[in-house]
């Protein structure tokens, strides 16, 4: 395979996706294709349905498909438990993961490890040596929460990573570690040979100062109603605000 | 002797006493005499019990990294020995004939008429163990104790006297267990600790039993001024009933006591296990911490606070998970405070293990079964507090074999 097939491979697709929670539609119809080395963000009001599109792509029971479907390198994953998912290399970072008490840091990041990753050196590079005996979660801030998610996904060093608002609730000092976090997890520093798939959820965009993104969507009401160049996407965004740019697509 | 006479008189009005918790036992059904057992001079030399039988009651053969160690099968002492200065070890009926001060520790941190099986160990023969930390003593290494029953339908009578004098510091390996075809079996257990001035004691103790065990400990402790005792108790495996519910007197200002117990109710299995500190000094503190898993067999986790003077901080925490269909947690957490100058908590929780936690670990690799299992283990997992490295580490081991055989 040369880098440029690879650059084009089709690695996570959402075909016709409906999601259903708790018997409500939240999904209607979502399509999306992410190539190999590709980052795409997603954009959206509140309950448009941004976070129940990874948790459908994760495969999280709660979130029922009804229609359509998830692939990854063309094999139906719609059917697979998240555990299995996991296995064939898609790795998310939860907004708000539980404490799991009784189980460190530390076994936490081993759980993950499908690759030989040193744990400590990640660990010393997010600043979390001190966290690795403690408790997964357990008393963590915000910007601690985001750290530790992404030291978990290093170790993983997932294909697909999913991000739910990395952003949020992160100071300017953490915001800079967890941009350069997921810049080595999406191979930023790569061009040609870059493999690895990105879908971000950002409210504020922030994060795209410190990574790339090569596609934007904008999911209104459970449907993707733009995708385009996410800097202007954002742009848009900020000046005329979701409703009208879930018009100019009607 | 006039006080022993007293002793037997008040054990005799009691023989027919039901416990206070458990179900009751009829005392008759247990006929058997105890097995011969010779006496071996090392650990090395005992061919009654393989290395994985003591493994089980914690108990290394090798003997190595212990300061010493004592071995009861059915109701004989077959080792006894202290390997580093300042420790006694002696079977507490030898103990009894040597030193006649110890009469004044005879039944005195456990009432003798408690119930039925407090008298039944003193009005029948009983072994046990002595150990005695001498005044300001310190040793690298603990102590490994190990009470097996090999012999079916026999009553293991056991009456244990622990004393740390001023300023010493003891630690103490304890494992209880029997052969695991036992189909009937009685184990009951007095242990009185004597916890001297500013003297330290762990006692870390597994238990191994076997289905058709049942199990009665009664321990009482007493801790003067600025003495520490604490407890590390691990039940995992099958049990038919056990009830114990040690309590703790700290009677000297500043004394601190600490239970932990780690309970796993396996199907049919009933267990009530409770741990009761009295702090009747200033500025005492206890903490009682109580973590019950069950895959079908019933438990009630008990826990008592009783705070008598003030200037006392004391905390219990109960908490208990549910894996089974027909299992049965019942936490009772009780703060009983006659002082105003009291600080007492405690928090009680029971549920089932969270979906949210089991799908976090799915979504970093695992089965659900895998994610359940470490969740559970990690529930288990309690972060002791003052434990020194190496009991930690032996503690540890001892869980990872319960665990691996429990879970």
């Amino acid at each position: 395979m040369n880098d440029m097939a690879a650059g084009n491979d089709l690695v996570l697709e959402l075909r016709d996706l409906h999601v259903e929670v708790e018997g409500r539609e939240i999904l209607r119809g979502v399509n999306l294709s992410v190539r190999s080395g590709e980052t795409h963000v997603l954009f959206g009001p509140n309950g448009s349905g941004k976070t129940t599109l990874l948790m459908a792509i994760m495969g999280f029971p709660r979130y029922r498909v009804t229609r359509g479907g998830v692939f990854l390198e063309g094999e139906d994953i719609t059917a697979l438990p998240p555990h299995e998912r996991a296995r064939r290399g898609i790795g998310m970072m939860f907004q708000r993961p539980p404490t799991v008490r009784g189980v460190s840091l530390e076994q936490m990041a081993s759980i993950c490890s499908r690759d030989d990753v040193d744990v400590g050196a990640v660990a010393g590079e997010l600043n979390l040596t001190d966290f690795l005996a403690r408790d997964v979660n357990h008393g963590f801030s915000g910007g601690e929460i985001k750290r530790s998610e992404l030291l978990q996904l290093m170790a993983q060093n997932p294909d697909v990573v999913l991000l739910d608002e990395p952003e949020s609730g992160v100071d300017m000092e953490n915001l800079q570690l967890v941009g350069k976090a997921i810049r080595i997890l999406l191979q930023k520093d790569l061009r040609r040979r870059r493999r690895k798939c990105g879908l971000i959820i950002t409210h504020t965009g922030y994060i795209l100062d410190y990574v790339e993104a090569d596609q934007g969507h904008v999911l209104c009401e459970g449907a993707v109603v733009c995708t385009g160049n996410p800097r202007e996407q954002l742009e848009g965004i900020r000046k005329y605000g979701f409703e009208e740019c879930a018009k100019c697509t009607r | 002797m006039h006080a022993l006479e007293e002793i037997r008189e008040r054990a005799r009005a009691a023989a027919q006493k039901p416990a206070a918790f458990g179900g009751d036992l009829d005392l008759c059904e247990y006929t058997a005499q105890p097995g011969e057992c010779a006496y071996v001079e090392s650990l090395e030399e005992l061919e009654d019990l393989g290395e994985e039988e003591l493994a089980r009651a914690g108990v290394e053969k090798s003997g190595s990294q212990r300061s010493g160690s004592f071995v009861q099968i059915d109701g004989t002492v077959v080792h006894r020995k202290a390997l580093e200065k300042g420790l006694e070890i002696l079977g507490t009926r030898e103990a009894l004939e040597r030193y006649d001060w110890l009469w004044d520790h005879y039944w005195k941190a456990v009432a003798v008429d408690a119930d039925k099986f407090t008298a039944d160990v003193e009005l029948n023969p009983f072994e046990g163990y002595f150990m005695r930390a001498m005044p300001g003593s310190r040793t690298a290494y603990p102590l490994q104790a190990c009470l097996y029953i090999r012999e079916p339908r026999f009553v293991q009578r056991v009456h244990n006297i622990i004393i740390a004098e001023e300023g010493s510091e003891l630690h103490i390996i304890t494992g209880c267990a029997s052969r695991h075809e036992i189909e009937m079996g009685l184990h009951l257990g007095v242990s009185e600790f004597y916890v001297k001035k500013n003297a330290r004691v762990t006692f870390t103790m597994v238990h191994n039993w076997a289905e058709g065990m049942d199990v009665r400990p009664r321990t009482g402790v007493v801790v003067e001024e600025g003495g520490l005792f604490m407890s590390n108790y691990i039940c995992m495996e099958a049990v038919r009933s056990l009830q114990a519910y040690p309590t703790a007197r700290l009677v000297g200002a500043g004394a601190t006591a600490r239970f932990n117990s780690i309970v796993v109710g396996q199907p049919g299995s009933e267990i009530d296990l409770g741990s009761r500190v009295v702090l009747s000094a200033p500025g005492c503190s206890a903490e009682i911490i109580s973590r019950a898993v069950t895959k079908g067999g019933r438990i009630v986790a008990r826990g008592h606070l009783k705070g008598e003077t003030g200037g006392i901080k004391a905390h219990l925490e109960c908490h208990g998970l549910i894996l089974e269909e027909g299992g049965l947690i019942y936490a009772v957490p009780e703060l009983e405070g006659n002082h105003p100058d009291v600080d007492m908590s405690h928090e009680a929780a029971v549920g089932k293990v969270a979906q949210e936690e089991v799908e976090y670990l799915m979504a970093r690799g695992l089965s659900e079964e895998e994610a359940t299992a470490v969740i559970v283990r990690g529930f288990l997992n309690v972060k002791i507090e003052g434990l020194p490295p190496l009991l930690e580490r032996e503690m540890r081991k001892m869980m990872e074999l319960s665990e691996s055989k429990a879970l």
